[in-house]
């Protein structure tokens, strides 16, 4: 039903989220942002069942910011993953597990771009591209078709685009509107939002 | 309730006789009130109650030792819930709905509760006031769902009396969306939808602004990008689920009212055309949904206050659509019946 996307390039990470929020058949919301900014460099993508995804996220995201006010530097990336796998693992075994699948995406400025696949059981991997959902399904092979280690941004834009393509032709749910962020050594940039243009 | 929280009342020996429940062990789901951070006057509960998240009084039902099982069974799946059996079945019929318009949010809903097939009542207040600028509607299980407004409805006041200023709409969602998550899984089912004015930007402790500047600056309040004064809509629901937004209706009647409101919504409307079209919409959601009924409620508020509108028994305005309809066939017969005689 929803659908989180992450291509990695050489220096940035381009992320891209559906912004519908929905409860059985009825969309509630169609401009809900899925993204949770953990620090001025890493976001988290969560999707999942309703609760958890807010409830999770905002705990890793304020304990990241904790971090930052007790040590005074931030977590990179790769530590803010794992550290958010640790919780996740924690909590799978427990009374109330968190349901929510994740994409970790930040910008390192020792080890450059990062991108973490996590999802609900709290398995981690770190990976060039990667995507939830059902729309996951008709994505990937896309993804593993054109993608190179060496996109430059506006290529990898259109990546995104072609995957947006694919699921507006073939996935039977309708997702309007996705949010697109990037990543670089600036920080976390806002870029247009894609719309299937059909309303 | 209030007044007991703050006036130490729980740590008294006569709350202990009163209420021996609430000072059993079950440490991994104790639960904490906005009352714990007071300072020092009392000590950290550690212990919670009966496995239960709040402090309720436990009837000594024959199935209430399921409660006290949850501590020692191996893991069941965090879905699974023991319960009481019930009498009836429940069913969470109901329609109700609220928006945002340049006028302010208008909160409507019908009034029927249904359990299973059977008109439990046909006259229920499913929207609630606050306080003067927060009024709620519910939906789901209405036991549930009154309890939980009074806990809100405490918490809210005690954050008042606390803080010396009003907590803000969203941050009263948050503390709720907050409370209902011990009860995830369980089946506490509870849908309620926000409906309110801040006063007060959001973040900033000061703040005595004149009420003239936000009637007039429909621009600013215009998208729910949520400046921090201004009407506020936002669905809070026991799954965790919270939204701040522009429209909302839930229940079952719900995908009926959106046909109706998503059609003529506009930021624009009037006052009266804003009410007519809640009141519209409650009625075809009525009109289809087998579980949603009898009258409807509307409530509007403003940088006032909340004002509610008298309530409206629907088998009126079903007949009168039906007037209405049968004039507007006789119309269009007699008009085409001159056209062709032309």
């Amino acid at each position: 039903m929803e659908y989180l996307i992450g291509i990695q390039g050489p220096d940035f990470v381009l992320v891209a989220a559906d912004n519908v929020a929905a409860s059985s058949i009825i969309q509630m919301k169609h401009d809900y942002d899925k993204m949770f900014k953990l620090s001025e460099k890493i976001l988290m993508l969560c999707v999942g069942e309703a609760g958890d995804t807010v409830q999770f996220a905002e705990y890793i995201q304020k304990n990241v910011q904790l971090y930052k006010m007790r040590n005074g530097y931030e977590l990179s990336p790769a530590a803010a993953a794992n550290f958010t796998r640790k919780n996740l693992a924690e909590y799978l075994r427990s009374r109330t597990p968190y349901h929510v699948n994740l994409l970790l995406a930040g910008y390192d400025d020792t080890d450059g771009p990062g991108l973490y696949y996590m999802d609900y059981l709290s398995s981690l991997a770190k990976a060039p591209f990667a995507a939830h959902g059902y729309g996951a399904f008709l994505t990937l092979s896309i993804l593993d078709r054109h993608y190179r280690p060496d996109l430059t941004r506006e290529e990898a834009v259109d990546l995104l685009k072609k995957c947006i393509e694919e699921l507006n032709k073939r996935f039977i749910l309708n997702l309007p509107s996705f949010t697109v962020r990037l990543i670089d050594k600036e920080g976390i940039h806002d870029l247009e939002k894609l719309t299937s243009g059909a309303k | 309730m209030a007044l007991e929280d703050v006036c130490g009342f729980e740590e008294t020996l006569l709350h202990r006789k009163w209420f021996p429940a609430s000072y059993l062990e079950d440490s991994a789901t104790s639960y904490r009130t906005t009352d714990s951070y007071n300072s020092g006057l009392r000590q950290e509960k550690s212990v919670g109650n009966n496995g239960t998240p709040l402090h309720f009084l436990m009837p000594a039902l024959p199935y209430s030792t399921t409660f006290n099982r949850r501590r020692s069974f191996p893991v069941p799946p965090a879905n699974h819930s023991v319960t009481v059996r019930r009498p009836f079945p429940l069913s969470h019929g109901t329609t109700t709905l609220g928006f945002i318009f340049q006028g302010g949010v208008i909160a409507a809903a019908d009034t029927r509760a249904s359990a299973g097939g059977l008109v439990a009542c046909p006259a229920v207040h499913k929207i609630t006031p606050i306080h003067s600028h927060l009024v709620v509607t519910s939906s789901g299980s209405g036991a549930d769902c009154m309890l939980w407004e009074r806990i809100l409805a405490r918490e809210i006041r005690l954050y008042q009396l606390r803080h010396r200023r009003r907590l803000s709409i969203r941050g009263a969602a948050k503390l709720l969306s907050f409370m209902l998550h011990p009860f995830k899984g369980t089946e506490v089912c509870v849908a309620l939808t926000l409906c309110g004015w801040d006063k007060e930007a959001g973040n900033t402790d000061c703040v005595q602004r004149s009420e003239d500047s936000f009637s007039q600056d429909a621009t600013a309040i215009a998208h729910s990008a949520s400046p921090h004064r201004g009407p506020k809509l936002i669905y809070v629901c026991s799954d965790g689920a919270r939204l701040q937004g522009d429209v909302f209706s839930v229940g079952s009647g719900s995908p009926y009212a959106y046909g109706v409101l998503d059609r003529e919504l506009r930021w624009t409307l009037s006052k009266d055309e804003a009410v007519s079209l809640a009141r519209e919409a409650v009625f075809r959601a009525t009109h289809r949904d087998a579980y949603s009924g009898n009258n409807v409620d509307l409530f509007l508020i403003t940088a006032k206050g909340w004002s509610q509108r008298k309530r409206e028994d629907l088998k009126e305005e079903y007949y009168r659509d039906m007037e209405r309809r049968a004039k507007r066939v006789e119309e269009r017969k007699r008009l085409t019946e001159i056209d062709a005689s032309r």
